[in-house]
């Protein structure tokens, strides 16, 4: 009885996750439209976009490879398993045993890897510069996030995110300045790793600025659908497992009643639509950085989880 | 006639107003280049007809311009860009549409010749098929330089232009551009067109300097046949072009910012722009105003709740670009990215006579509506701002302070204006004569210079937009920066391909 419960709760999470990205991606954009005053596209307008990519035909360039059309599968797939690591209303998922933040990281760093290769593939200026420019970053945002991941860890006693979210809603955790110093340090990471002001802009039409948006510019129809929807499960993921480290209230346990668990998933959709909202006004009140600023904000990051780390090793209650 | 006086001609050419024309000998032609080499003067244009080459020269010192001639006897006249670079561009175009080669010249490439024409050199008397021969960029040389091809057609909606970056990873080594894309006849289609299609041929030039481009061919028109539009008519262009003016510079300041990823102020300012073009709509009824200057006047006068429209926009402006300014100037993020991008030189300035925000905010102190002073710029009062730091932020600012200076002359304008005549009638017939005007578009001077034939039809109409000399120095801008910031910079000059291309 318990395995068909997990089964199923795993499994409803996952199809949430998936049929929710794209609104968020949607309420993101509408609050950015509503704060320049414009009316902005309907909220469901990126199920459009997918649906209408799906139905279109694939252009491919003639020199492209194997690799190039695999790899949107390999992306989705990759990044589909990681967002549904997190938990969204309900602890204890299925997966979770099998699985940890360090696994999650690294099912993204692979879609990342595959992605740059893709890139690279078809030998077009753009995908080179938006490649290097994302293996630049990458270098820097994974090892902050990795640090962040040890801090929290260390404070919680667990890498699964199950656990660490249960210990994080409990009250043995207190104020302690070392979350405060991983949770700065995980949200600098969230931004870069979605291709957000200030280190890139999802909305930019001018090819030599792109980093993301490079990479993927030789792909069309169905793959592009893919890509779309795994980067709108890329921002997902980040805004489910800050909800779930940072903001653990909630989130229903794994044996909690049915009201518990609708209760969660209300809750959860409300920490969506707040972190959204914050993510929308933080894109709208600045600039994007110089290309080469960059290293200097995630260096940034690095260094606060580190200090959270050391933090945590000179007083157990910092 | 200072300005000639060390350059030997040949004669004079009597019926070119307001500044003389002279044609030149070779040792003439030298010596005026020669003169732009030291800097004592400055390129203000250069063109053809099919078996001469005309340049315009100004100096600064005294305001003065002349135009020297040379007859090419053998279909070849000496180089200019070999002494004076700015003359290359307009060298390599004069050779695709006319023919006439400049000798010793460094680069003999075509320049508005894609090979796409139905017929070589399309103005000139010559009828010799061209050979097509593949397009080749500079050379930049060393390891590790790759090449990024942008264009001509982009991602988003612009003009198209090709872009060929030579770069070290993210570093520019070299920028070199490729225009001519949106190249369409302009000149051959104003040749033999009556003085009302070629008014709205030249309006059409580049679109958003529609204004600017009517303004001056109406000016150089009225200027070839002797007679001077009313003090209403004058005051109502005036109107036009520091509506256009506002409206593009509101555009652009806003465009610059989005390029930096700060939607915000685009679209703050966006809204504005559009006031701007309603303004334009509720006075004169067209949104850009095309159409309505005509040599003589204006053919209409401005609607009768136009000057309630206009107050309205002015109030308007007041109250929300201060708050506007002040946003750019306290976004710190938005300050990284504009200081220090993009410097151009002030002595590149200076050499290109780059006019516009991009010769002002390098230093170049030149305004065709203050040095030239046009009617009825002689009567107003207003500020040339001028900026030595010569990078993005500087033109930023430059518009910033040129929207308040416009905002000041519409109003002014507005309580100056009285009823009055819009139109002076235009001779019926006239003897073969030539008009030169320069009039202040808002990206820079545009240069405007006809010969009209004894039944006012144009025998031969030449238009330089400011965009000539300033596309080169986006070239030397550039260099030293990163691939990532060149649209912030390319946005920063906003030059015109249409008004380049022709």
């Amino acid at each position: 009885m318990t395995a068909l419960r997990d089964i199923l709760s795993q499994g409803a999470q996952m199809l949430l996750v998936l049929l929710l990205a794209p609104l968020l991606t949607g309420f993101v954009r509408k609050v950015k439209a509503r704060l320049l005053r414009r009316r902005g596209p309907p909220l469901v307008q990126p199920y459009r976009d997918l649906v209408r990519l799906m139905r279109k035909d694939v252009v491919l360039a003639d020199n492209a490879s194997w690799l190039f059309r695999v790899i949107p599968y390999l992306m989705f797939a990759g990044t589909w398993v990681a967002a549904s690591l997190v938990p969204t209303f309900g602890n204890g998922l299925l997966f979770s045993g099998t699985a940890d933040l360090i696994a999650i990281i690294a099912l993204l760093g692979s879609a990342r890897f595959f992605q740059a290769l893709a890139g690279m593939d078809v030998g077009t200026a753009f995908g080179g510069i938006g490649s290097s420019r994302e293996v630049m970053i990458a270098t820097l945002a994974e090892p902050a996030i990795l640090i962040t991941v040890f801090a929290v860890a260390m404070i919680a006693g667990s890498t699964q995110l199950s656990n660490v979210a249960e210990f994080m809603g409990s009250d043995a955790v207190g104020l302690r300045v070392s979350l405060g110093m991983a949770f700065v340090a995980l949200t600098i990471v969230a931004l870069a790793e979605n291709a957000r002001i200030p280190v890139d802009n999802p909305a930019t039409h001018l090819e030599l600025t792109m980093v993301h948006e490079a990479m993927v510019l030789e792909y069309s129809g169905r793959h592009l659908a893919l890509i779309d929807l795994s980067s709108q499960l890329k921002l997902l993921l980040y805004v489910s497992l800050i909800a779930c480290v940072f903001l653990p209230w909630g989130t229903a346990t794994a044996d909690a009643s049915v009201a518990t668990l609708a209760f969660g998933a209300l809750l959860y959709f409300g920490k969506l639509a707040v972190l959204g909202f914050l993510l929308a006004l933080f894109e709208t009140s600045i600039a994007k950085m110089r290309v080469f600023r960059i290293p200097e904000f995630l260096g940034a990051a690095l260094m606060l989880a580190l200090l959270a780390t050391l933090l945590r090793f000179v007083s157990g209650s910092l | 006639m200072g300005i000639l006086d060390s350059i030997p001609h040949v004669h004079a050419v009597p019926s070119h107003r307001p500044w003389p024309r002279v044609v030149v000998a070779e040792a003439g032609w030298r010596a005026a280049v020669d003169e732009l080499a030291a800097g004592r003067l400055t390129l203000l244009g250069l063109w053809g007809e099919p078996a001469v080459v005309h340049m315009a020269l100004l100096d600064e010192a005294v305001a003065e311009i002349a135009v020297v001639t040379y007859e090419c006897a053998a279909g070849s006249f000496p180089s200019v860009a070999r002494h004076h670079p700015p003359a290359l561009r307009l060298e390599r175009t004069i050779h695709d549409l006319f023919g006439l080669t400049s000798t010793s010249a460094d680069d003999v490439r075509p320049w508005l010749d894609h090979y796409v024409w139905d017929k070589s050199f399309p103005l000139g008397s010559r009828d010799a098929p061209r050979e097509a021969v593949l397009y080749r960029f500079l050379p930049a040389e060393g390891e590790a330089l790759h090449q990024v091809a942008v264009g001509p057609v982009h991602a988003g909606i612009i003009e198209p232009g090709h872009f060929r970056f030579t770069a070290n990873g993210e570093h520019v080594v070299r920028l070199e551009q490729w225009l001519g894309y949106t190249h369409k006849g302009v000149e051959s289609l104003l040749q033999g067109a009556n003085l009302e299609a070629a008014a709205k041929l030249a309006n059409r030039t580049s679109g958003d300097s529609a204004v600017a481009y009517a303004f001056a061919f109406a000016r150089a028109a009225e200027a070839a046949l002797d007679i001077e539009a009313p003090p209403h008519a004058t005051h109502l262009r005036a109107l036009m072009a520091e509506l256009e003016r506002l409206a593009n510079h509101f555009g652009d300041i806003g465009a610059i910012c989005n390029d930096a990823s700060f939607a915000l102020m685009h679209a703050q300012t966006g809204i504005l722009r559009e006031r701007c073009l309603r303004a334009a709509d509720a006075a004169f009824g067209h949104r850009l105003m095309m159409d309505v200057i005509v040599p003589g006047g204006v053919v209409r006068d401005i609607a009768p709740d136009g000057i309630a429209a206009l107050r309205t926009l002015l109030a308007e402006i007041d109250k929300v670009f201060p708050r506007l300014i002040e946003l750019y100037d306290n976004t710190a993020s938005l300050q990284d990215r504009t200081v220090t991008t993009g410097i151009v030189k002030t002595e590149y300035a200076r050499q290109f006579g780059a006019g516009g925000y991009v010769g002002r905010a390098s230093g170049r102190n030149f305004d065709a509506r203050r040095m030239l002073a046009y009617a009825p710029y002689d009567r107003l009062s207003f500020e040339v701002p001028v900026l030595e730091a010569g990078d993005v932020n500087a033109r930023v600012w430059i518009r910033i302070r040129e929207v308040e200076q416009s905002v000041a002359l519409i109003a002014q304008i507005l309580d100056l204006m009285a009823p009055g005549e819009i139109m002076s009638a235009l001779p019926a017939g006239h003897g073969e004569c030539e008009g030169l005007a320069v009039t202040e578009a808002f990206r820079g001077d545009v240069l405007v210079w006809l010969r009209l034939d004894r039944e006012l039809r144009v025998q031969r109409c030449h238009l330089r937009d400011a965009s000539w000399f300033q596309w080169p120095l986006l070239e030397t801008a550039i260099e030293g920066n990163i691939i990532a910031d060149f649209p912030l910079c390319n946005k920063s000059f906003n030059c015109s391909y249409s008004g380049a291309d022709l």
